[in-house]
């Protein structure tokens, strides 16, 4: 009874506050796009020379987005060598040989989608073949950018999540309506589930729309289930609610709560797989793994790029649990200083 | 039975100490007021009764249970010096959120609303939002959401500031009517006319309550002709 009041009271507010509103769903859109029309622009039509293809596959590969020439393979390599053609397929019973320019990230990226797809609409028995890429320049690890899609979208919503949960739970305290809570019977965790629930509420939709604008508008590489996707986006912004109200303890105002951005927000986007570790460090990668969005980005992408289930990604979803289960208890003890019942 | 018992209660905020020894009995269904220069610790007092302040020594007991108690806070209304109001929503939107708090069910909730509105004369402006009141009004919606839950013992922190002469008389023959319901009231306040309807007052200063009586009381013993002749000659007598 009292938590559904405190969730009733928060979605009246969010009724009427609609720049937050607008701040939680629209601003994440709108970014996402830019970034969208920075990285991605008109998606870039590969042309690919295949080598002894068998023609159903020609066609299919034909529908996709990209030029297709029939070449032999002397000309096919002299072809890859000019860059006249981004890839060459190669193909025999057994294998599929798919040879990549490679210095571009973005064309390693749209050739491997074009590909992938084709594979999809061949149906299970034909795409049974496995493509065997190889990279004339560089190597698989430049596809980079399939990385950013999935990263973007944990780090928006728990970024605005953060922000405006921990404003609003600052003002509840600076506007002195938390000492007027606390003087009424409700329990310290009866508050903090009320707020957890009203913005989990809130959240829920916004994590729906975030994530369905980036795969089904922007066309975001999505190889996985929605709803794993949409459970993710979820849980962060649950972490980042827990963590924003618990920081706003220790903000006297709404800029002090914005100084925690460079602290808290920013290092988790240099951790989070948006660049590569690899070569670092055991210390310094090890400064991601107490950063919520690493374990967010990196089971987005095990959904959304590698199409895994949900044994790649199930310690990363108890992990995020655990986070904002952690952050929520502190919160629930955070009050303490205000009243110790 | 004492309705609170503030017993030896001493308090610092960082190496300012604000109550150095405090012992308070307040009875019940008495109006108590509290009276005290700016800066002498009224709210920080008030607050301590209220269980929303832990005080470094000693305690406050409501009905003979120490605060914090969640039990007494069903029984306790408290309106605080700065309005604690959500301002997107209306007055109506606010009390019906702190009315669910409080356990009142749907249609009780609705005509309590109501009958505190008019007390405070705001009833038409029940859908209003609260960033749409003036100080004033805002002052009264507090009022208006302590007096909710029909509680035992109210605690008003300096109630009537910015509140016109008129309606401060109005409101001051609500507190004796509810007063004659039982009701047991504590006000902090400034204004020495107020301190005159009390039925007992206690002097705050220096960390000290330097006189606690009636108003006739503390003006005969200080041989002084009015309340702010007697609280300047006890604050005398003290510096
Ligand atoms: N949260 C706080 N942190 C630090 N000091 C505080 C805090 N609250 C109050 N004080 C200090 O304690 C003293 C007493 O404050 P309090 O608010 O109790 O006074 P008051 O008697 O209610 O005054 P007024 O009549 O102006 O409302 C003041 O000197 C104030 O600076
Ligand atoms: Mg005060």
């Amino acid at each position: 009874m009292n938590i559904r009041a405190l969730i009733i009271r928060i979605l009246r507010q969010f009724r009427r506050d609609k720049r937050s509103m607008a701040l939680m769903i629209v601003a994440p859109l709108l970014v996402l796009t830019l970034m969208w029309l920075v990285f991605d622009g008109d998606r870039y039509e590969p042309e690919i020379a295949v080598v002894d293809v068998p023609s159903p596959y020609v066609q299919v590969l034909e529908k996709q987005d990209a030029v297709i020439k029939e070449m032999s393979e002397v000309e096919a390599m002299n072809a890859l060598q000019g860059v006249e053609v981004d890839a060459m397929i190669k193909m025999d019973q057994q294998s599929m040989q798919v040879a990549l320019e490679g210095s571009d990230p973005s064309t390693n990226s749209a050739v491997k989608m074009t590909i992938q797809q084709a594979m999809k609409e061949l149906g299970p028995q034909k795409s049974q073949l496995e493509p065997a890429f190889t990279y004339i320049h560089g190597s698989e690890d430049l596809g980079l950018f399939d990385n950013v899609g999935p990263v973007l979208i944990g780090f928006f919503v728990f970024f605005f999540v953060f922000i405006i949960g921990g404003v609003s739970f600052l003002r509840e305290r600076t506007q002195g309506t938390l000492e007027r809570l606390l003087s009424t019977p409700l329990r310290r965790w009866e508050i903090v589930t009320g707020y957890v629930l009203g913005f989990g509420l809130f959240t829920l939709i916004q994590s729906f729309i975030i994530a369905a604008y980036s795969i089904y508008v922007l066309g975001m590489w999505m190889d996985g289930s929605f709803w794993y996707v949409l459970l993710i986006t979820f849980l962060l912004a649950m972490t980042a609610l827990t963590l924003g109200t618990l920081l706003s303890a220790y903000a006297n105002n709404e800029f002090q709560m914005i100084q925690f951005i460079p602290l808290v927000i920013v290092p988790q986007v240099f951790f989070s797989g948006l660049f590569n570790l690899d070569a670092l460090a055991g210390w310094v990668q090890a400064i991601g793994k107490v950063m919520p969005l690493t374990y967010g980005a990196n089971a987005l992408r095990n959904i959304m790029i590698r199409g895994k289930g949900i044994e790649s990604f199930q310690s990363d979803i108890l992990i995020l649990i655990g986070f904002a289960f952690l952050f929520f208890f502190l919160n629930i003890v955070a009050l303490k200083k205000h009243r110790k019942l | 039975m004492d309705m609170v018992h503030v017993k030896d209660v001493a308090h610092s905020f960082g190496r300012e100490e604000v109550l150095k020894e405090v012992n308070l009995s307040i009875q019940e269904g008495e109006i108590f007021g509290l009276l005290g220069p700016s800066g002498a610790g009224k709210t920080t007092l008030v607050k301590m009764i209220v269980g929303i302040l832990e005080a470094d020594q000693g305690e406050a007991w409501v009905k003979d249970v120490k605060m914090p108690s969640l039990e007494q806070m069903k029984v306790l209304g408290y309106m605080a010096q700065s309005d604690a109001l959500y301002n997107e929503l209306s007055a109506r939107e606010n009390l019906d959120f702190f009315g669910s708090i409080y356990g009142l069910r749907t249609k009780k909730r609705k005509q309590r609303i109501e009958e505190v509105m008019n007390i405070v004369d705001l009833y038409d402006h029940l859908d209003k939002p609260v960033q749409k009141y003036s100080g004033g009004m805002k002052r009264r919606l507090s009022l208006a959401a302590a007096l909710l839950h029909e509680p035992d013992l109210l605690i008003l922190d300096e109630p009537t500031v910015g509140i016109d002469p008129i309606l401060r008389q109005s409101i001051w023959n609500e507190l004796k009517r509810w007063q004659q319901n039982g009701t047991t009231i504590i006000v902090t306040t400034h204004v020495m006319d107020e301190a005159g309807k009390c039925d007992r007052l206690a002097m705050l200063r220096d960390g000290y309550v330097i006189a606690t009586g009636s108003p006739k009381e503390l003006r005969e013993k200080s041989h002084t002709e009015t309340i702010e002749e007697a609280f300047l000659a006890y604050g005398g007598e003290k510096g």
